[in-house]
């Protein structure tokens, strides 16, 4: 019978492979100062593939009969407690930045441009879905509205919920599913998902929608975000 | 059917020469080795996304579909231990990093098999159901002796036919989860998100399963076939290649 023994060579073959394998996988490893930056330059490459290649400007996500809505929709901020306007009277978008024609919306301008309202599935990052409806107006229209300048990429999302915020590539943002929402189920948005206006989009995760809106801003510089400035993946584009 | 096989591969050396037979290139086993490692941080990260939301289904109407993982007050989710990525974010880096090795580690090994014709001796096709029968027959010691084969055997090929199949149904469901708005078809294909992402996770159960079996089979029948993976050189019981 021929040697079928393994040698000392092909175990430390073995243990070259095995040892940093098991070293990796054993313990909850972002991978530290050497490895998180390198992870985080994929991760923005990911971000370029997705909108690149992968994101198509008039795909529409599918929507669904009002019907099959879910019974639950978590409701979520990062402040301590809802927020809540001192004075729901004065709230107004402040739409600015790379702009023509910088502008202040209130929530009744807001309701007199042409609504969009659909059923759609909502992707937590966190692997969840739940199917809601939404209606709002189409952050394209309040584009058209303020006349970016040729030197507008980005755009920032503001809250009053605490500093979050997040920042979006436009041509997610002129996705014509992407609206500042202002009715949730059929109803006023209420405190609890983002009142008085929210930014609701079915392309994007849920991180991505910025509740509690207070300014709109057109920018050359990638804005960061609450959560993406932490690690997650910053296109969160589905 | 016919009885006679096409070529199969033939190699340089002789089973005389002291090194034995050459049995895997350079490129297979540095493919087979690398994903190796890369499979074993695409499931550990992933059972750290997984532990965001330890359950199948949508929010508050969880699917009825077995997940003996499925956390809850009596079972916790996987050990940290297990894990990689240290919280969400650190999960999904590692995963979406490491998906671009797995992918293109496996187009270039499948084509090397194409390039090279070597899939002719992995492909598991309708003439191998027979000597697939007669080497499960010998493996439970109904058959005393071992069936004739090539390169590999039926079941061999039967099994390193699967795993490739099981790779690319895994890159379609993480895939079809990773984008199912802009592949909505391919996400309707596996029945929806809810769905892909539960054929995603059980991919990851038959993937071990596969590699326990795979090692055990490598130590308990052909131990020789070890050293071939790694350094290339077959010098074990089953040297045949015609």
């Amino acid at each position: 019978m021929a040697d079928q023994r393994l040698d000392r060579r092909d175990f430390l073959r073995l243990g070259l492979v095995a040892g940093p394998a098991s070293l990796v996988a054993a313990c909850g490893w972002d991978g530290g100062a050497l490895l998180r930056p390198r992870l985080g330059t994929i991760s923005r490459f990911n971000d370029w593939v997705g909108e690149h290649v992968l994101l198509s400007s008039s795909r529409l996500a599918p929507t669904y009969d009002p019907g099959r809505r879910s019974g639950t929709m978590p409701s979520y901020f990062i402040s301590d407690a809802t927020p809540l306007l001192p004075n729901p009277a004065d709230w107004a978008l402040n739409v600015g930045g790379l702009v023509r024609k910088p502008t202040r919306l209130t929530r009744a301008m807001l309701e007199t441009f042409p609504r969009v309202s659909y059923t759609v599935k909502h992707h937590c990052v966190e692997g969840w879905t739940a199917i809601a409806s939404w209606t709002g107006v189409p952050v394209a229209t309040v584009a058209t509205l303020v006349e970016p300048l040729p030197g507008a990429r980005y755009l920032r999302f503001d809250s009053f919920d605490e500093n979050y915020f997040n920042g979006w590539d436009l041509k997610s943002a002129m996705h014509p599913q992407t609206i500042l929402a202002y009715a949730f189920n059929d109803q006023p948005l209420r405190p609890d998902h983002g009142a008085p206006l929210r930014l609701y989009s079915p392309i994007k995760l849920g991180y991505k929608l910025t509740k509690y809106l207070t300014r709109m801003t057109f920018t050359a510089e990638r804005p960061g975000g609450y959560w993406e400035d932490q690690g997650y993946p910053w296109l969160g584009g589905i | 059917m016919t009885s006679s096989s096409p070529p199969l591969p033939t190699t340089a050396s002789s089973p005389a020469s002291p090194r034995g037979i050459k049995r895997h290139h350079g490129l297979v086993r540095i493919a087979h080795w690398l994903n190796a490692v890369v499979l074993l941080g695409m499931i550990a990260s992933g059972l750290q996304i997984y532990m965001a939301f330890p359950h199948f289904g949508m929010k508050g109407r969880v699917y009825p579909v077995p997940n003996p993982f499925d956390a809850n007050s009596l079972h916790r989710g996987f050990p940290e231990w297990s894990r990689l990525g240290g919280w969400l974010a650190g999960g999904l880096n590692w995963h979406f990093a490491l998906a671009w090795p797995f992918v293109l580690t496996g187009l270039v090994y499948l084509g090397f098999l194409v390039m090279t014709g070597e899939w002719r001796a992995l492909v598991f096709r309708p003439r191998d159901i027979r000597p697939a029968l007669q080497m499960q027959l010998y493996y439970l010691r109904l058959r005393r002796d071992h069936p004739p084969q090539g390169k590999h055997n039926a079941l061999q090929k039967a099994a390193y036919t699967f795993i490739v199949l099981l790779g690319a149904l895994s890159t379609l469901t993480g895939f079809a989860i990773y984008k199912p708005v802009q592949l909505a078809w391919l996400t309707a294909l596996f029945g929806g998100y809810e769905l892909a992402r539960y054929w995603h996770f059980v991919s990851v159960w038959v993937f071990i399963a596969f590699t326990l079996l795979h090692v055990a089979l490598v130590f308990l029948v052909d131990p020789a076939s070890f050293r071939a993976i790694v350094t290339g050189w077959y010098r074990g019981r089953f040297p045949s290649h015609g």
